[in-house]
């Protein structure tokens, strides 16, 4: 039985969840002595009102497709990836052994190379609590949760003690090599003829961004893997029926999760920092998990939901710029979307449902 | 080492636990009422936000730790809200609320305090005082004991006793009393206590409440009794270590104690990484220390070390059925 | 007629869940000390119509009377005060709570656990005594067999001092000698002035014990009649709204080559218990080998094996060649490959997803072959089509296998997946109760294809708990009992009553009464478990 129809349940659902999440936090704003409505004006202006303003927008989206896509393959096959962040750092340090150990000559194969790295490390530090998960049952939320603190102590480790160049107090690895810095969109842009502001950290990453999208809509759609992820996802004993082996598709998910969060490394490391700084990830890995939710684990909802907090994160740059208010309300506006998109979404659905029923016995 | 060194050592590692015991209790209570509540984390920190901004601008620490309570009883009713009354996800509303904790009192302080996201230091009744338990000074001159009683065991803030007396309460709560067999009930098999007559959601709705308050007692004890003030993002993972530590204990009162006080003891020596040279000969690195209770509860989880099973209902929204 | 009040009274009780109106203006009377039976086919409305009773559901019209008194009844709690017990079909048990806590459980003394456990193990003790029902306190839920298991919920009730007991489907999973006790202690309890709903889909049972009994179909009551003046013809007759088609019409088997060969299979379970304890049995092909068997008695753990769910140990042959049983080189996968095909015995929770559309199923478990993919990616026209074709040939409603597998009835769905199994044209057809759940229209059409498959010369294995389906779809007949066979049977040379003893574990007529044979048979059992 079809209680609604499916456009209230891929838009209006997800609209009204994210209108509550804005006007609370509109209220937020307003309750420590701040404009919410002038605060929207500067966030707009400042994130997308300048080609300077989208360079930064576009930079963060770039992160948040990747991990937000790495979660949203795992909804699929029913495993909720906390561990975006840990992977998202090991898939630095790919990125960092790759650019530091070869002297590469050109751009080009060090993006290879890289995305490479990044992909393996990301995946290899999600596939630690995959097999946890398929061979002895431990829950892989509670062991993803416990491989952040894991991964964050292990790249502190790293960087203070081995890539850091000698002489310096700073706990980060060398610069990397000119060669294998990447081109920003600006530099494409200007190629190409169009103007697009210099100095602003969107890079050549953003297409893989895009590719990366495609990528796992054919893979979850239209794939006997992604068929398989989703029927497992849906009913594990039906799986085992089909024979569909449980350990190979947590293993599989979980790799691709991990190695998608790992790839978000090219983007902040090797695109904007080009260099391996501790922290490096700042809480991409946790807006993946909001960012899943809002897409409904759909790659094309995965891609707006990232500019949308692209624009937020910029925005909220732009905010902490200009007024008191502190960068911090974006981390409060991301926990009020995960909260009515992925907690509280049976408070909004259970009444618009009953606004269809009646509509329909009122039709009948 | 010598035994002053010891005794120092152990000191901190009360100290250190107490907030992991106070909020690995509280999390045993939600969790054996089968929800499960990866927000621990952010109820402790907006706990400690709360009660050191009421200690400041009242100068007294007992409004703020009644402050820090409700603030972190007021995220459990949300967290009930959103898992018990519209069964959502129990997970994604905990890491909800771990963000919303973490933005909103750095977003708060900003707006009260404007020095960058934290309080300012306490002073004087804004404070928890240390106690000196009776015949402390009395008995420091006895060999051994004397000392190991002034030092470790007295001197610390009644919070400190608070959470060590909620153990065996805890205990008698769960496994002595008609609400302690109701909340294992509901944990295990909701539908048996429904159709007993008792109210699930009621049952819950105790749980998280309960939760929230020991969490309460954690936060305000970390920014007014371990430290001196709030700072941004002052729980550090403690929440997290709390969890890890209740599935290090299987969900039981005492073996929480036994757990909190073993990480407690890793925080504690990671303060002194000479003590540790000195004693192993070798340098151990702090990062090591730091992981050991993530690294630990990977080992239990992964079932190596005996199984840990959790409540059968855990994280599951009841929803009645024919 | 009886002057007293009724013991309970619904009048006009009506209750819809969204569009599908489940119970539509019903009315009983339950006279006091009467056992009344409510009986009906699945999705009749029975279940619902007691959840109404027991404060489950809040009913969009009409009024309960207790005892003349018209009650409301919001919630359980108000039930239970209102003197009625209910004890489900699955029941509601801490499983690591001792029976003594369960009882406790809700109906506490005060806010210390003591003495409310004290008081609850003396009353226990006596209840033990007044009504046969006897069950240790100390024990550990997850420790007793089923049949405990219903006593002690029939001890909750009356513990909360029930004078009104509802029973839903109380013999689903107990053996006849067990369902036998039961029924005694239901009789006790009539004597003693207690009330009893009974609410089965057995006729058997209704005629049995009941006292007057209501007919349900369809969310509505189509009679209510006194036991003494009805008989099981006329029962099912108002049950289905015709005549049943008991017997499915079939030519003697042709059995030929062996194709199936089981030898010694053992399985073992995760809590160490043996569930398979040395099984032997062959199917030729040609041939229907029907498994009877109470549900839970190994017939399950065959089926998984023999699909590639479950590992075992001992020897399977398919067409004269060893398969894996290890499942360390198989799964359900390659059983597939070697011509096995399989219909699961719970459809909603293996045989499809209910989540996925119709046609994504029709693929499902066959997701590898060759006319489903082109190159890396899926090939959806030829999964559409051929869904289609199914839908077609096996008359599935509404034709549309673009809608999700949850969107069609029980009987629909079980034809997705039969048309899926089927069509591979299997050397083995593996069936587990293709007919569960389903109306009377689609059983009589998955009966006849069945059927087809065999006499297309392919080998059949069909478990079912419906003794009356074993009898009309089997060839031959092979009794499983507690993991083990107690021996095979020609459909025309037994009957319900033999199969009934051997189900129940006895392979001939005992000298004493048949359930106290029984009971010593099974205590035996459980005793093995731990």
């Amino acid at each position: 039985m079809q209680t609604m129809p499916k456009w209230a349940d891929i838009v209006l659902i997800p609209v009204i969840n994210l209108l509550l999440a804005f006007i609370i936090s509109g209220f937020v704003i307003l309750a420590i002595g701040e404009d919410p409505i002038a605060a929207v004006g500067l966030m707009v202006e400042g994130a997308l009102g300048s080609s300077y303003g989208w360079g930064f927008t576009l930079y963060y989206a770039t992160n948040f497709i990747f991990t937000g896509l790495a979660v949203a393959v795992a909804f699929h096959a029913a495993l909720f990836n906390i561990g975006g962040e840990g992977q998202a750092a090991l898939g630095g340090l790919g990125v960092a052994l790759v650019c530091l150990m070869i002297p590469w000559p050109h751009w080009t194969v060090a993006l290879v190379a890289a995305s490479v790295g990044a992909t393996l490390f990301g995946a290899l530090w999600a596939i630690i609590p995959a097999y946890l998960q398929a061979k002895r049952g431990s829950h892989v939320v509670i062991t993803t949760i416990m491989f952040n603190f894991i991964a964050a102590a292990l790249l502190n480790y790293v960087l203070v003690n081995i890539l850091r160049p000698k002489g310096t107090m700073d706990p980060a690895s060398a610069k990397f090599a000119e060669a294998t810095h990447l081109p920003t969109i600006s530099d494409m842009l200007n190629a190409v003829g169009i103007p697009f502001a210099a100095r602003t950290p969107a890079n050549i990453t953003l297409i893989i961004a895009l590719l990366a999208c495609v990528a796992v809509y054919y893979l979850i759609w239209r794939t006997k893997l992604g068929y398989q992820i989703r029927a497992f996802g849906k009913s594990q004993a039906a799986a085992k029926y089909a024979g569909i082996s449980s350990v190979k598709i947590i293993m599989v998910t979980m790799a691709i999760s991990g190695g998608l969060a790992g790839l978000m490394a090219i983007n902040n490391v090797m695109g904007e920092a080009e260099r391996l700084v501790l922290n490096s990830v700042e809480g991409a890995g946790f807006i993946g998990i909001a960012v899943a939710l809002m897409g409904r684990s759909h790659p094309f909802g995965v891609l707006l939901a990232s500019i949308l907090f692209g624009f937020l994160y910029q925005g909220g740059a732009e905010l902490a710029l200009w007024t008191t208010i502190p960068r911090d309300l974006v981390v409060v506006i991301q926990a009020l979307v995960i909260l009515f998109t992925g907690a509280l979404d049976g408070m909004v659905r259970a009444p618009v449902e009953r606004v269809f029923l009646m509509m329909r016995k009122k039709e009948a | 080492m010598d035994y002053l060194t010891l005794l120092q050592i152990l000191d901190s590692t009360l100290r250190l636990a107490t907030p992991l015991l106070l909020a690995c209790l509280a999390g045993l209570f939600s969790e054996r009422g089968g929800i499960f509540d990866i927000g621990l984390e952010g109820k402790m920190l907006a706990a400690a936000f709360f009660s050191a901004a009421t200690a400041a601008m009242t100068g007294s620490v007992w409004l703020g730790l009644l402050a820090g309570i409700a603030s972190s009883m007021a995220l459990s009713g949300l967290h009930g809200l959103a898992s018990i009354t519209f069964r959502g996800n129990q997970l994604i509303s905990g890491v909800a609320i771990n963000f919303l904790a973490s933005g909103l009192t750095v977003l708060i302080a900003q707006s009260w305090f404007q020095q960058g996201g934290r309080t300012p230091s306490l002073i004087g009744g804004g404070r928890f005082e240390e106690v000196t338990l009776p015949f402390a000074d009395a008995l420091r001159d006895v060999p051994v004991f004397g000392p190991f009683y002034a030092e470790v065991i007295s001197g610390h803030t009644i919070l400190v006793y608070v959470a060590l007396l909620c153990v065996p309460l805890s205990w008698y709560i769960l496994f002595r009393t008609r609400f302690g067999l109701r909340l294992r009930a509901v944990g295990e098999n909701p539908a048996a206590v429904d159709t007993a007559g008792v109210s699930v959601i009621g049952l819950r709705f105790a749980a998280v409440g309960i939760c929230g308050l020991l969490c309460g007692i954690a936060g305000a004890y970390l920014s007014t009794g371990l430290g001196a003030g709030f700072v941004k993002e002052m729980s550090a993972g403690r929440g997290f270590i709390a969890l890890a530590a209740l599935i290090f204990a299987k969900w039981r009162p005492w073996y929480a104690l036994y757990a909190t006080l073993l990480f407690g003891f890793l925080q504690a020596i990671a303060l002194r990484p000479d003590v540790l040279e000195s004693m192993l000969q070798f340098k151990i690195q702090v990062q090591l220390l730091d992981a050991l209770p993530y690294i630990l509860t990977v080992v239990i989880l992964a079932g190596f070390v005996g199984k840990a099973i959790p409540p059968r209902a855990g994280g599951e929204p009841y929803v009645k059925e024919r | 007629m009886n002057e007293q009040a009724p013991a309970i009274e619904l009048k006009g009780i009506s209750k819809a869940f969204g569009p599908v109106q489940a119970n539509k203006d019903i009315s009983i009377r339950v006279m006091p000390g009467t056992i009344h039976g409510i009986i009906g086919e699945n999705g009749a409305g029975k279940s619902t119509l007691m959840s109404i009773l027991y404060g489950f559901y809040k009913a969009d019209a009409g009024a309960v009377f207790i005892s003349g008194q018209k009650t409301a009844i919001p919630d359980s709690q108000a039930a239970i005060a209102a003197g009625i017990g209910m004890v489900f079909q699955h029941f509601k048990l801490v499983e690591n709570f001792t029976v003594l806590e369960n009882v406790v459980l809700g109906a506490e003394s005060g806010a210390r656990l003591g003495p409310s456990l004290a008081k609850a193990r003396k009353e226990l003790t006596q209840l033990a005594a007044d009504y046969e029902l006897n069950v240790d306190p100390d024990a550990l839920i997850e420790n007793i067999g089923v049949g405990m298991q219903q006593r002690v919920e029939i001890l909750k009730a009356l513990y909360r001092q029930a004078d009104i007991l509802i029973l839903d489907e109380p013999t689903g999973v107990l053996t006849p000698a067990e369902a036998d006790h039961l029924f005694r202690i239901l009789e006790g309890l009539k004597a003693q002035g207690k009330t009893i709903i009974l609410i089965t889909h057995k006729l058997r049972e209704i005629m049995e014990v009941t006292d007057t009994v209501s007919v349900m179909r369809r969310g509505e009551m189509t009679a209510t009649v006194k036991t003494s003046e009805t008989s099981p013809a006329e029962l099912a007759e108002l049950m289905v709204g015709r005549k049943v088609l008991l017997r499915v019409d079939k030519v003697p088997a042709q059995p030929k080559d062996m194709v199936l060969e089981v030898d010694n299979l053992e399985v073992i379970d995760d809590k160490g218990v043996k569930r398979l304890k040395g099984i032997s049995l062959n199917v030729r092909a040609g041939e229907i080998l029907g498994i009877a068997g109470v549900s839970g008695n190994g017939q399950s753990e065959l089926l998984e094996v023999l699909g590639g769910i479950q590992s075992a140990t001992g020897r399977v042959k398919l067409n004269g060649q060893d398969i894996d049983l290890t499942g360390k080189h198989s799964d359900g996968r390659s059983r597939r490959k070697r011509g096995i095909a399989h219909v699961p015995e719970d459809r909603q929770r293996e045989g499809l997803i209910m989540d996925f559309k119709a046609w994504e199923n029709v693929a499902f478990g066959y997701h590898h072959e060759e006319e489903y993919n082109a190159g890396l990616l899926m090939d959806q026209a030829a999964i559409k089509d051929d869904a289609a074709g199914k839908f077609t040939r096996f008359d599935v409603r509404p034709d549309n296998p673009m809608l999700e597998a949850k969107n069609f009835s029980g009987g629909n769905q079980q034809k997705i997946v039969l048309a899926r199994e089927i069509e591979r044209n299997p050397d083995l057809l593996l069936v587990g109760q293709p007919t569960r759940g389903v109306d009377i229209g689609a059983i009589e059409f998955i009966h006849q294809r069945i059927v087809e498959l065999r006499d297309a010369g392919k080998a059949i294995l069909l478990v079912s708990v419906e003794l009356e389906e074993i009898l009309s779809l089997s060839d031959r007949i092979a009794v499983i009992f507690d993991g083990q066979m107690m021996g095979e049977k020609l459909p025309n040379d037994t009957d319900e009553k033999e199969l009934g003893l051997m189900m129940a574990g006895m392979t001939k007529e005992p000298d004493g009464p048949v359930h106290e044979a029984v009971e010593a048979q099974l205590a035996h059992v459980d005793g093995e478990a731990k």
